[in-house]
């Protein structure tokens, strides 16, 4: 174990990965000699060299579409959007394309990439740059999405993206690269894609949340333990496929649900947890499912209507009150 | 050929002389042309019937250049080809009978079942797939350029795109990737007069697409895309050029598509002037005038090849038709490797 943050940690797997299997190689902008915009390819153009840290133009429909056809051809490409807001501009690659050329061409070619960068709401960069992106992703079959929180999962879970036959969108957060915890060392650590992590146990309510919404959840968590109110944490860390049955299972104890998510809430990870929630558990359930979600508005600029779109504390500990009726 | 970027307009290769391929590869071309053709006539006239869903994008008239591009490959190079990609497929050797039981829908299809005419994929011919997305597969063929040559494979790829594509952004920041990075790659620009419905000097101001390779800095050619020789020997020198690290090139083969965008589409927008002229300008035709001219072979010799092909299209059909549907439990399979 070496204590590191979230930017090492993804750094580190990439490192391990091109290390392990020689068709991995990296493409995008600012990737090699810059070292990365938010730096987590720092070193590596050094220690590959640049048939393997790829700069490319300002183009991402382009070295997107490039990637897919490497992958289609031997090679594990993995792209770095420098945020993923610039993954719209190659939307039609990734859902066209990668997610479906595995189904379209009968499972005669796969496409293992992994599309990564940081996405979700940031600090004041206002609508175009500071957005939840996994809701264009979630939604087509072929695709996996990752959503890691802390830098263990950062490490495990991206080497298991690498590594995985299949197109992988893996969004990271710019406000979680300096984040710090316990990595482990081992080239042979993986957190599998698809399992659920129960952050803190409880018997009250279950609470999922990912990314810097699961920070604000412990807070809240943490806060209504002191009232008497036993939260259970789930972090889904892989929203495509998902865990149904670490989260299902933990419904099941505490008979009720709260979705914390930083996106706008219209047809959201909560909408689709509040469904196979109530698909499956709805004989458990105490309470209706609530949701707490980002406003259903872009995301503004000015410091103040920043935090009116972004769910707080106060609302998750609102929310869960409610369905605790405490 | 003359290389591009110094601005002065682009070369035409005209016709080759035939004497640069032997007679038995000019047969052997005129029976994938023709192949080519009786397979999508008959194709067609299944869609008419109901045996063939939804719709088709017929090539009958441009089949001189899959045949004069794939003649020119090696068996182990790659293709990346669109939604009008049948005759690409013939002439890089798919199996006629797996393709037409893919456009019936069949599970012993090319893609069993899963892709239809528009995304037929074969990595046993070097066939990377069809896509349906106008201009979608040319970085993605890029990408294949870009592996080859990581790994040393000696393949090079072939991207066969319209006149319409040439105007998708995605064209654009291909060409500036395979060129700047020198991959193995040629790129055809099939330009058949019309961008779906739209001719060409309505969505272009240049006449001849393949001075656009100028601004990759790369060479590029305008051959008669009509004239199967013609498109054989500039690829073939293109094909050297990239196999030996050359790079990559733009080849422009001007043709007509005889049928509409999709068939069933009434064709208003052409002119009964310039489906006469395309007429005379017919690609089997000239071959076939060619092969039978003076001194050439007797008639009756490509009369026999006509009918070898009438029963292989006919056993395509029949395979296609007797051929089980797939399994509705096999939904949710191939949706994801290794599940």
């Amino acid at each position: 174990m070496s204590v590191m943050t979230y930017r090492e940690a993804l750094n580190m797997a990439l490192r391990e990965e091109m290390q392990r299997d020689p068709r991995v190689f990296l493409i995008g902008e600012e990737i090699g000699v810059y070292d990365g915009a938010y730096k987590v390819t720092q070193g590596l153009l050094k220690e590959f060299g640049e048939r393997r840290v790829v700069d490319t133009p300002i183009c991402e429909s382009g070295f997107t579409g490039l990637a897919v056809g490497a992958a289609m051809v031997g090679l594990r490409p993995v792209v770095e959007m420098m945020t993923f807001n610039f993954a719209i501009l190659a939307l039609d690659q990734i859902v066209n394309s990668a997610a479906k050329m595995y189904y379209m061409s009968g499972g005669q070619y796969n496409v293992p990439m992994v599309i990564r960068g940081p996405g979700g709401p940031a600090h004041q960069l206002a609508a175009q740059h500071s957005q939840s992106m996994e809701v264009y992703f979630y939604h087509v079959p072929g695709l996996k999405v990752v959503r890691p929180s802390t830098p263990p999962d950062a490490k495990g879970l991206l080497k298991s993206a690498i590594r995985d036959d299949n197109p992988v969108i893996f969004i990271e957060a710019e406000t979680l690269y300096g984040i710090k915890g316990e990595v482990p060392d081992d080239p042979e650590f993986t957190i599998p894609l698809g399992k659920a992590e129960i952050r803190r146990e409880g018997t009250d309510v279950t609470v999922f949340a990912y990314m810097g919404m699961l920070y604000r959840a412990l807070e809240a968590a943490e806060e209504l333990a002191k009232a008497g109110v036993s939260c259970e944490v789930v972090d889904p860390r892989t929203l495509r496929p998902m865990d149904i049955e670490t989260m299902i299972g933990s419904v099941r104890k505490t008979h009720r649900a709260v979705v914390v998510e930083a996106g706008a809430g219209f047809a959201g990870m909560g909408s689709e947890i509040a469904a196979f929630v109530t698909e499956n558990a709805f004989d458990d359930l105490d309470a209706p499912v609530e949701r707490v979600t980002g406003a259903n508005a872009p995301m503004p600029y000015a410091k103040n209507l920043e935090q009116a779109k972004t769910p707080s504390k106060e609302k998750i500990i609102a929310a869960i009150r409610r369905v605790c009726h405490a | 050929m003359t290389k591009m970027g110094e601005g002065q307009g682009t070369s035409s290769t005209g016709s080759a002389p035939p004497g640069q391929l032997s007679r038995q590869r000019l047969l052997h071309l005129y029976r994938v042309m023709a192949t080519i053709r009786r397979f999508e006539e008959v194709a067609c006239q299944l869609l008419v019937d109901g045996k063939i869903p939804a719709t088709l994008h017929a090539s009958i008239g441009q089949e001189a250049v899959a045949a004069g591009v794939c003649e020119a490959l090696e068996p182990a190079d790659l293709i990346v080809t669109n939604h009008r990609g049948h005759g690409h497929c013939i002439a890089k050797g798919v199996d006629l009978k797996a393709m037409m039981a893919e456009l019936m829908g069949k599970a012993s299809g090319t893609n069993r079942g899963r892709g239809g005419s528009m995304h037929i994929a074969d990595p046993a011919q070097g066939i990377l797939g069809a896509n349906g997305i106008v201009g979608g597969g040319i970085p993605i063929a890029v990408g294949a350029a870009y592996a080859c040559r990581a790994r040393e494979s000696g393949q090079i790829v072939v991207c066969f795109f319209g006149d319409g594509a040439a105007n998708e952004g995605g064209c654009h920041e291909a060409m500036n990737l395979a060129s700047l990075w020198e991959l193995p790659i040629l790129f055809v620009c099939e330009n058949n007069q019309y961008a779906e419905m739209t001719p060409q000097r309505v969505h272009t101001r240049v006449k001849d697409l393949s001075v656009r390779a100028g601004a990759y800095d790369m060479p590029g050619a305008s051959v008669d895309g009509n004239d199967v020789v013609a498109v054989y020997a500039a690829v073939e020198a293109a094909v050297r050029r990239a196999r030996a690290g050359g790079g990559p090139m733009l080849i422009e083969c001007k043709t007509f598509r005889v049928r509409g965008h999709f068939e069933g589409d009434p064709q208003r927008y052409k002119t009964a002037e310039e489906v006469a002229r395309w007429k005379e300008k017919d690609p089997l035709t000239l071959l076939k005038t060619s092969l039978t001219g003076p001194g050439g072979i007797p008639a009756g010799e490509l009369e026999a090849i006509q009918q070898e092909i009438e029963s292989a299209v006919r056993e395509a059909v029949a395979f296609a038709e007797a051929a089980p549907l797939p399994s509705p439990d096999e939904v949710l399979t191939h949706v994801y490797a290794g599940a």
